[in-house]
């Protein structure tokens, strides 16, 4: 199964076990991607923790 | 074995040609100069070297043949004894600035004189792998790269290879720099109650580097200053540019991805999470790594493109090694794969 990384463009191949709202690392931006469907493989960005600092 | 030796062997690029050199499989470091410390161990000036090798320093005028030749020296003295230095080896590789600019009138506008010997000038190709790989291929004379011009360059390949670039408005180039960068000898202002903790303008206008970027991007007129940090070793590029018309994060990924992908030295480094978000060059020290990260803001169209390097590594004696490697054959990476340091 291949996905589309909403972040990078990057073409992602999910294993065959792959759930529904598993949550996932892109490997090319390390994103990190929530599985939102399975037909057709679809992924979002997943809520992250923002850095504060430096403000 | 390649029979390899280093003049200006003393001084800090010296000192970091000597650590990769000693253990690359391919070649033998035959003789390190120093004028100032010829006789003494090679450990008494670079302390690391210890128990590696027992070399000593030989004053330059006991320079004898080898086949390759590195120079290391400071600005000018590599051009003024050229002639001699061919004799003495097929293959030279110089750090300095004097053989990086393809044109005299580059040349006297940037470093203010004629240069010693213009005749050279078009037989050195420009030492950056990135962008030379293929006139690097059993090239026998390569220069170096400025430190400050190869963070920025790198900065700007991606999106100028890309066409992303809207040239009709300025870029702006801010590199944060540490004091390495400025050789082993000291002056009044790198005292280290002077220096210790300081942010110093040092060159918000003029900085000579600017002709490298210019010859290797082909932008007209990039603006660049620069500022030195609290960092031994560590140069950080932070460019901005605007685009020429409106693109996407995605737009961007796509044109550092295609630059990063040919090149076995540049990582990119934008993360959502995690320490390290964008380049670092803290974690970069001693490596021959390039770290490049960028961000756009989609209102006004700013790119803002960021790259890390090591000065001594990628900025001169790492790339310098990558110059040799391809001049002679050898695989490009040989002898750079270390990755840095984490945490330092
Ligand atoms: N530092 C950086 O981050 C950096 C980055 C990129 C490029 N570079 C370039 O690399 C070159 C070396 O820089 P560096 O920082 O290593 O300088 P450095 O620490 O000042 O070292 C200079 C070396 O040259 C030797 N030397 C001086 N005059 C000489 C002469 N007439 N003939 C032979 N040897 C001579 C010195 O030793 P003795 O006086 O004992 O002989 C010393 O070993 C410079 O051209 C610089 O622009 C430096
Ligand atoms: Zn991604």
């Amino acid at each position: 199964m291949i996905a589309t990384c909403p972040e990078c463009a990057a073409e992602i191949s999910l294993p065959a076990d792959t759930l529904e709202s598993e949550i996932i690392s892109c490997p090319e931006c390390g994103a990190e991607l929530e599985v939102i469907s399975l037909t057709p493989p679809t992924l979002a960005l997943a809520p992250e923790v923002e850095e504060d600092w430096g403000e | 074995m390649t029979r390899v030796s280093i003049v200006g062997a003393s001084g800090y690029v010296g000192g970091e040609l000597l650590r990769l050199l000693l253990w690359h499989p391919e070649v033998t470091v035959v003789q390190a100069t120093s004028g100032r410390n010829a006789g003494r161990y090679l450990y008494q000036v670079h302390p690391n070297l210890r128990g590696r090798t027992s070399l000593q320093f030989v004053h330059p005028d006991k320079l004898e043949p080898c086949d390759l030749l590195f120079l290391a020296l400071p600005h000018g003295e590599a051009a003024r004894a050229m002639q001699r230095y061919t004799g003495l080896a097929e293959r030279i590789i110089d750090c300095s600035a004097d053989f990086r600019l393809s044109d005299p009138a580059a040349y006297k506008r940037w470093y203010g004189e004629d240069h010693p010997a213009p005749e050279w000038l078009g037989r050195f190709v420009y030492g950056l792998p990135e962008v030379s790989r293929e006139a690097l291929r059993g090239a026998k004379y390569a220069s170096g790269v400025g430190c400050n011009a190869t963070a920025s360059n790198l900065a700007l390949l991606p999106l100028v290879r890309a066409g992303l670039i809207d040239t009709s408005k300025p870029v702006l180039i801010e590199v944060k720099v540490g004091s390495s960068e400025g050789g082993a000898s000291s002056t009044d202002s790198s005292h280290h109650p002077e220096r210790a903790g300081a942010v110093r303008s040092f060159a918000p206008v003029g900085h000579r580097h600017t002709a490298e970027i210019e010859q290797v991007t082909g932008l007209s007129t990039p603006h660049l200053s620069i500022t030195s940090v609290e960092l031994v070793r560590g140069a950080l590029a932070t460019a901005h540019a605007f685009a020429v018309r409106p693109i996407a994060d995605k737009d961007l990924w796509q044109a550092y991805r295609g630059f990063a992908k040919e090149q076995p030295f540049v990582r990119l480094v934008k993360e959502r999470q995690g320490i390290y978000r964008y380049p670092e060059p803290k974690i970069l020290a001693g490596s021959n790594f390039a770290d490049l990260g960028f961000a756009l803001d989609p209102e006004s169209g700013r790119i803002v493109s960021i790259c890390a390097i090591d000065n001594l590594m990628k900025g001169a004696a790492g790339s310098a090694v990558q110059c040799m490697n391809l001049m002679l054959g050898f695989e490009e990476t040989l002898g750079l794969e270390f990755p840095g340091l984490h945490p330092v």
